[in-house]
């Protein structure tokens, strides 16, 4: 026997005493008779505040209800900084409206009209994770007023449609008949379990498609100091180039007159209400809403790479610059201040607040 | 006890693999000694003469300095923002089958929660007998087990459905990890609750700010989760779900709810946000497939890859990867080097367990011509891993989800390797 057969013989024996289920000790966690009595009977008003969950067939929803009408006005002010007036998103947030008829192109736009089953996903999740940042913190009558909006954003309803406990059963989303159960079982397991071809499985192989052409693969996919001498050229043909996108704006130094420590803290508070969308600091960059670091005394509209509004845009143009009672004047009520802001915060009416925001605002970002 | 494929080598194979090496010495080319001293050699480097750190400098113990390139990393235009997106396990950096907790990728919908442990619950309701509430102390005291699993996103691999596109396994396969978890089996604290006749269901429910929540048979859950809160020995990371989550063998990851604290028990699914508008696969025909549960089988070559080019030239060679499937174990992995003409079966090394990555190796002496690598995973249902055509002819290429196709490096002549898609 050659040594090939033997080490092959050898290779084979090993494969079934692993077979054979010796590989792994698996004695099962007992059960005990009766239980263990561990743990403790949960209040109903516990489970009341955590059960919040609700089924296609109704089953938890809350006694309540929500027009259309009063459904934009919640969706404006909270929802429509990521997902655009109109359900069309911003940027890479989910688009929550239109895209019906798209499910077979190229492109499909899926959509709660285009493609979600069941309208109780959208009041669940709504209720449960958003607003982003924010969740759980709408109450049921505004869940249902952004539900409403949300179907007629999507020509499911009119314009005067109020959707409350009562009606919510009734409701029926367009590409509930498109969903079948998993059927790989029958459609892909058969034809993926044929013997494998193991020599001169093709004639000829030819690479049809590159990766490289598309150049999609973050600059740092790799170790910008790699050891080895030859590699390195080769890592950066491939995929690798100096990092320079998306570099942090590195923080100001701090300012001279420091604040009290008591004022940044209140501040540091106030700020959570900010945070979703706006970041301070070292390392700060634009999200939601642009940076803010050096904001007391810089001029509005200026930071780069950050798609203001029209208004912002403006106030840039004519050289308006962020004083500490223009931003009072703003952020008592953003919308009043600066018709046309994107940013729907309602404002902070306490002018403590906004000192102290200010504070620990200029305490971490100049 | 893990009992280890391979053996200790005997005495008679020693001898007789020590005469082969000397045969081949004869042939092979040992490179010749440099006309200048090695300096790593006869310089004294510092850590030879000199003190290093005492015990204690890192109460808890990071890598080298010179491993700081291996980390988890982000693909920044996929995703809106970091606190609702994923980043990637980097697994051409890795070896053997278990990943480090530091190095398992991400993926959170509202952010990393900092679960308090001493104000985390744990509650069961529904269609129970006892509608009941746990805290961790109490969770300490149930019986519990050790497994090691894969948890892999049902979308990984999804940006690659169109074509080739992101040049690295971190990047097209990173969307797993393979850890050893601790925990309490689900079965033991349904049967706590006692299950009604008509409860069929489950709904397991996050405790961050997003409330993940998914509905699971109750077949499933009866059967192989955990509620775990160690992994690899350790307590949970806060990304990973500290202090509790649920372990859903073989599934995928979404369903493997983090920051768990709630489980309700119903009659029919909840049809959730993460199982409709999410997690469910889009056909070519406008059907979607839903509750797409199973992870199949599949594999990949992590070294060489995009990120870990051949940099030696010619001559003996090691190429690696790993395998796994959600249906049991990864018998055979098949490698071929020139684009699917000719496979050979791979070598498996290291503990084969149900639904656990594998390790495979394949070693070959490098002519230094062009190479177009693949791997193809066996599972122990006889499922062979198939190619993305073969899966696009059934799907179409909007699925997003559950992409296992067959993946293709192509290694030119100095060894670089981009990610390509071939006839």
């Amino acid at each position: 026997m050659s040594k090939f057969l033997e080490r092959a013989g050898t290779a084979l024996s090993l494969t079934a005493l692993l077979a054979a289920g010796v590989a792994f000790a698996d004695d099962a966690a007992p059960e005990k008779a009766g239980g263990y009595g561990l743990g403790r009977v949960a209040l109903p008003e516990e489970v009341a505040a955590w059960n919040t969950d609700v089924r296609p067939d109704g089953q938890g929803l809350p006694v309540g209800s929500g027009d259309v009408m009063t459904g934009e006005q919640i969706f404006t002010d909270n929802c429509a900084m990521c997902h655009g007036d109109f359900g069309e998103g911003a940027g890479r947030w989910p688009v929550l409206a239109g895209g019906q008829g798209s499910l077979e192109n190229k492109d499909p736009v899926k959509t709660i009209g285009s493609y979600w089953p069941y309208l109780s996903t959208v009041f669940d999740y709504v209720n449960r994770a958003m607003p982003f940042g924010h969740s759980k913190s709408l109450q049921p009558d505004e869940v249902y007023a952004i539900t409403a909006y949300l179907l007629y954003l999507n020509d499911l309803v009119g314009e005067d449609f109020t959707l409350s406990n009562e009606n919510f059963t009734e409701v029926r989303l367009p590409n509930e008949a498109n969903f079948i159960p998993d059927d790989r079982p029958t459609t892909e397991y058969p034809i993926f379990s044929a013997d494998a071809c193991m020599d001169n499985c093709k004639p000829t192989v030819e690479i049809t498609m590159h990766a490289s052409v598309l150049d999609v693969t973050p600059d740092t996919a790799t170790a910008a100091d790699t050891s080895g001498e030859g590699s390195v050229e080769l890592a950066q043909a491939t995929t690798t180039e100096p990092a320079t996108a998306a570099e942090p704006t590195p923080a100001p130094e701090p300012v001279a007159v420091a604040a009290a420590p008591e004022l940044i803290a209140a501040g540091e508070a106030v700020f959570r209400k900010c945070k979703t969308c706006h970041q301070v600091g070292e390392g700060a960059v634009n999200r939601v809403g642009p940076e803010l670091n050096g904001l007391v005394g810089r001029t509005m509209g200026s930071v780069e790479g950050f798609r203001y509004s029209n208004v912002f845009t403006d106030a840039n143009a004519a050289g308006e610059v962020w004083t500490v009672d223009a931003l009072h004047t703003f952020l008592t009520n953003p919308r009043q201040a600066m018709a046309g802001t994107k940013m729907s915060f309602a404002g902070l009416r306490d002018p403590a607040e906004i000192d102290a925001v200010l504070a620990y605002l200029q305490s971490v970002g100049g | 006890m893990i009992q280890y494929k391979g053996k200790k080598p005997s005495r008679r194979s020693f001898l007789t693999g020590a005469a082969a090496a000397g045969a081949a010495v004869a042939g092979a080319t040992i490179a010749r000694a440099q006309g200048t001293p090695d300096p790593a050699i006869v310089n004294m480097e510092p850590w030879a003469q000199y003190n290093g750190v005492g015990v204690d400098a890192a109460p808890y113990g990071v890598p080298s300095k010179y491993e700081a390139d291996v980390i988890r990393r982000n693909v920044p235009w996929l995703t809106a923002d970091a606190v609702s997106s994923v980043n990637f396990t980097p697994l051409h950096a890795l070896d053997g089958i278990i990943t480090p907790n530091g190095l398992c990728f991400e993926r959170h919908h509202a952010g990393v929660a900092e679960v308090d442990p001493a104000e985390h619950r744990l509650m069961i309701n529904g269609l129970v007998d006892r509608e009941l509430v746990f805290t961790m102390a109490d969770l300490l005291r149930f019986p519990r087990e050790n497994h090691v699993y894969f948890l892999e996103c049902a979308a990984n691999s999804g940006m690659e459905w169109a074509g080739a596109q992101l040049n690295g396994c971190q990047f097209t396969h990173g969307m797993i990890h393979n850890v050893m978890y601790t925990g309490i089996p689900l079965r033991l604290l349904l049967a706590e609750a006692g299950i009604k006749t008509a409860g069929t269901w489950i709904m397991v429910e996050g405790a961050d700010g997003a409330g993940m929540n998914r509905s699971i048979p109750m077949e499933k859950a009866l059967d192989d989760c955990l509620i775990a809160f160690k992994q690899n020995g350790e307590a949970l990371r806060p990304e990973q779900g500290y202090p509790l989550r649920l372990v859903v063998p073989g599934w995928e990851g979404n369903m493997w709810v983090k920051w768990i604290r709630r489980i309700e028990v119903g009659d029919q699914p909840w049809y959730a946000r993460e199982e409709t508008s999410k997690y469910t696969d889009l056909l070519a025909n406008g059907q979607a497939r839903s509750f797409t549960w199973v992870m199949d089988a599949k594999s990949v070559i992590t070294n060489p890859s995009p990120q870990a080019p051949i940099t030696h030239g010619p001559g003996p060679t090691v190429i690696t990867g790993v395998a796994w499937s959600g249906h049991g174990t990864i018998p055979q992995v098949d490698v071929t080097i020139d684009g699917g003409i000719t496979w050979a079966k791979a070598r498996m090394s290291g503990p084969s367990l149900d639904k656990s990555m594998h390790r495979f190796y394949y070693e070959f002496d490098w002519d230094g011509k062009p190479l177009l690598l693949q791997s193809r995973a066996h599972d122990s249902t006889g499922y062979v891993q198939p190619t993305k055509d073969q899966l696009r002819e059934v799907r179409g290429e909007n699925s997003i989800y559950h992409n296992n196709g067959i993946q293709t490096w192509s290694v030119n002549e100095q060894g670089a390797a981009e990610n390509v898609e071939i006839s």
